[in-house]
């Protein structure tokens, strides 16, 4: 093994390690939020309004990351916040994998019409911009949190269709899929023991990367404002708060956002990680 | 070959902007929101209701309106904005120069840094230099455009105030241009005042868009380099006592140039997309700030206006990067 290789072994060790604390912690505090948040996220008070980080002059005791400008408490809603984005990450992004890896499983092992098809509908869908496609679903579908995850799915299916499909084609090829076909397994039972498995590796990595897509996509929605009510506490609506009063209360958009890019870098590290470790090479 | 490959990618993108109209068409009508009552005052009679659908149409079957958008589209008609009352066309062709030139100066800044990037590490590849170079490619790749935007007002706009978060150009000041491309224009008629003005709002949008393209082309261009470095005519050139930068620019950059613009141009539609967030992000008065506005408004003409305009240069991208990329190979040129 060359000095090459193991160094990127090594550094897909920290890709993975780093961020899953990130991410553990980040699981823990929105599953036990109703426990640890010292405040209501919601509850307002005017005499509590744009209070500064707890380090700084003028700061209250009880609210560490100071509070926004109805005088709610900016930590209770990053943690708050965190189970919004946590929720979206995971069902959205599970949606789109299930649905984007089945088309491109079934486009890239049968080829032929249902391989025209698939291709062309990720040609028709690689030609809107995914932000404003999100956006215009959302609008469509009604703003919502149901509505963030079924446009999140319907529009990033093509990350998965993409890559699996190209993937199983180059496994359709494979000699142990022509032994299994000889050996008389039908093609739906071969497709599914067979080319699966193999691909399965990819899938997951995918999955993980896609996670991080969906956060950055509910932040952004929330940022215009079109994902679910502006009083819930979401990173993005909160960003939007700090971006709109940034001359005069710095925290109300600092915690949110490191929050909101720890846990995108720690998906897309995550995922890159996972595929370095698949990778047969470095293996 | 070159004219049977451009006949075949231009069936294909009809195909593919078809697919488009007809999916922009669906999306729109299912929409549960009812836009002319929105026009209209409280109070408005069903006879008014009446009149301002058969106006826009919306009183036809659903194909009958497909048909009728489709074939007013063709001839350039898309319509009236609902919420501003204009043509759509003149509005989105309005718009669509702030947008290009926000993507070219991103596009140039990606090109620039990522070069540079990559040339670096590739010069001092197999030492910690390199691993310096790859550790910043890591960082602006997994984090996407908006979030730099975010990063970057923290830190040119409130932590060191030098460039403007807002605007694509101060308010106060008088323009003399005849038309929407301020930047081209400032430049043309000599007036580096305005230069200078609209590059301090323009700077961060274009960086935010610009650092994850960066990022990819420093990662592929030093890839491809570090390559064509140990094949034996670089060999050659060094024996031969070129120095190593001379060698990297003469030798290696002709040669890894190809790979590295076939992603460009894929990524760089991914970039024109970002610009609807970023145009957000910064109040910049482009395509893409215009088409949230849209759908706040529930404009439906206007959205499909816009939707339909992206879709065009996104495949335009795509076509020109193949057409680049038949021209420059040899192994296709006399294919």
């Amino acid at each position: 093994m060359s000095a090459d290789t193991r160094a990127q072994r090594r550094r897909a060790g920290v890709r993975l390690w780093l961020p899953g604390l990130w991410l553990g912690l980040l699981c823990l505090a929105a599953l036990a939020a109703p426990w640890i948040a010292p405040h209501d996220p919601l509850a307002q008070d005017l005499m509590l309004e744009r209070l500064p980080p707890a380090w700084v002059g003028g700061a209250e005791p009880g609210y560490w990351l100071g509070t926004d400008s109805l005088g709610r408490d900016v930590l209770s809603r990053i943690v708050w916040g965190a189970r919004i984005a946590l929720v979206v990450a995971l069902i959205a992004a599970s949606a789109a994998c299930l649905l984007g890896s089945a088309l491109g499983l079934v486009a890239g092992y049968f080829g032929g019409w249902p391989d025209r098809v698939v291709s062309r509908l990720v040609d028709v869908w690689m030609a809107f911009p995914p932000v404003l496609f999100a956006i215009l679903l959302v609008a469509v579908l009604g703003a919502g949190l149901h509505s963030v995850i079924l446009a999140i799915a319907i529009i990033d299916w093509t990350r998965f269709a993409r890559v699996i499909r190209a993937e199983a084609m180059v496994q359709a090829r494979m000699d142990y899929v022509h032994s299994a076909r000889i050996g008389g397994a039908g093609r739906i039972g071969t497709l599914l023991t067979e080319v699966l498995p193999n691909v399965l590796p990819s899938v997951i990595a995918l999955l993980a990367l896609e996670m991080g897509v969906a956060v950055i996509v509910e932040a952004i929605l929330s940022f215009v404002n079109l994902s679910i009510s502006t009083d819930d506490p979401t990173w993005g609506s909160m960003i939007a708060e700090g971006r709109a009063s940034i001359h005069f209360a710095w925290w109300v958009l600092v915690f949110p956002l490191v929050a909101l890019f720890l846990t995108v870098l720690s998906f897309s590290q995550f995922g890159e990680g996972l595929k370095d470790r698949f990778d047969p090479v470095l293996r | 070959m070159l004219l049977k490959t451009l006949l075949a990618r231009l069936a294909s993108m009809v195909i593919t902007l078809f697919g488009v109209a007809v999916v922009v068409f669906v999306i729109i009508r299912v929409a549960p929101g009812d836009p002319i009552a929105m026009m209209l005052p409280p109070g408005a009679s069903d006879a008014d209701v009446e009149r301002l659908r058969a106006l826009y149409g919306l009183d036809r079957s659903m194909p009958e309106q497909f048909l009728i958008w489709l074939g007013g589209v063709l001839q350039g008609d898309f319509g009236t904005s609902i919420s501003l009352r204009q043509p759509v066309a003149g509005l989105v062709l309005g718009r669509l120069p702030a947008t290009l030139e926000l993507s070219a100066l991103a596009l140039v800044i990606a090109l620039v840094l990522g070069g540079f990037l990559a040339i670096f590490g590739a010069r001092h590849r197999a030492t910690p230099l390199e691993a310096g170079v790859d550790l910043t490619n890591g960082a602006a790749l997994s984090v996407p455009d908006f979030l730099w935007g975010l990063v970057l007002i923290l830190l040119f706009g409130v932590l060191w105030p030098v460039l403007e978060i807002s605007g694509r150009v101060s308010p106060r000041l008088d323009l003399p241009f005849a038309t929407q491309f301020y930047l081209v224009e400032s430049i043309l008629r000599l007036r580096f005042d305005l230069t200078a003005d609209l590059l301090s709002h323009m700077i961060m949008p274009a960086l935010a868009l610009a650092l994850p393209l960066a990022a990819i082309i420093a990662q592929l261009l030093k890839q491809s380099l570090k390559e064509v470095l140990n094949l034996d005519y670089v060999t050659l050139a060094r024996v031969r006592g070129y120095s190593e930068l001379r060698v990297i620019l003469r030798e290696g950059l002709r040669n890894a140039a190809l790979p590295t613009l076939t992603l460009v141009g894929v990524q760089f539609t991914f970039l024109i997309g970002g610009t609807v967030i970023v145009e957000r992000l910064f109040s910049y008065e482009g395509l893409g700030n215009m088409a949230i506005d849209a759908v706040i408004n529930r404009d439906l003409p206007l959205i499909q206006g816009i939707v339909l305009l992206f879709a065009v240069i996104f495949i335009l991208v795509n076509l020109a990067v193949d057409l680049t990329y038949s021209l420059l190979n040899p192994r296709l040129r006399h294919g």
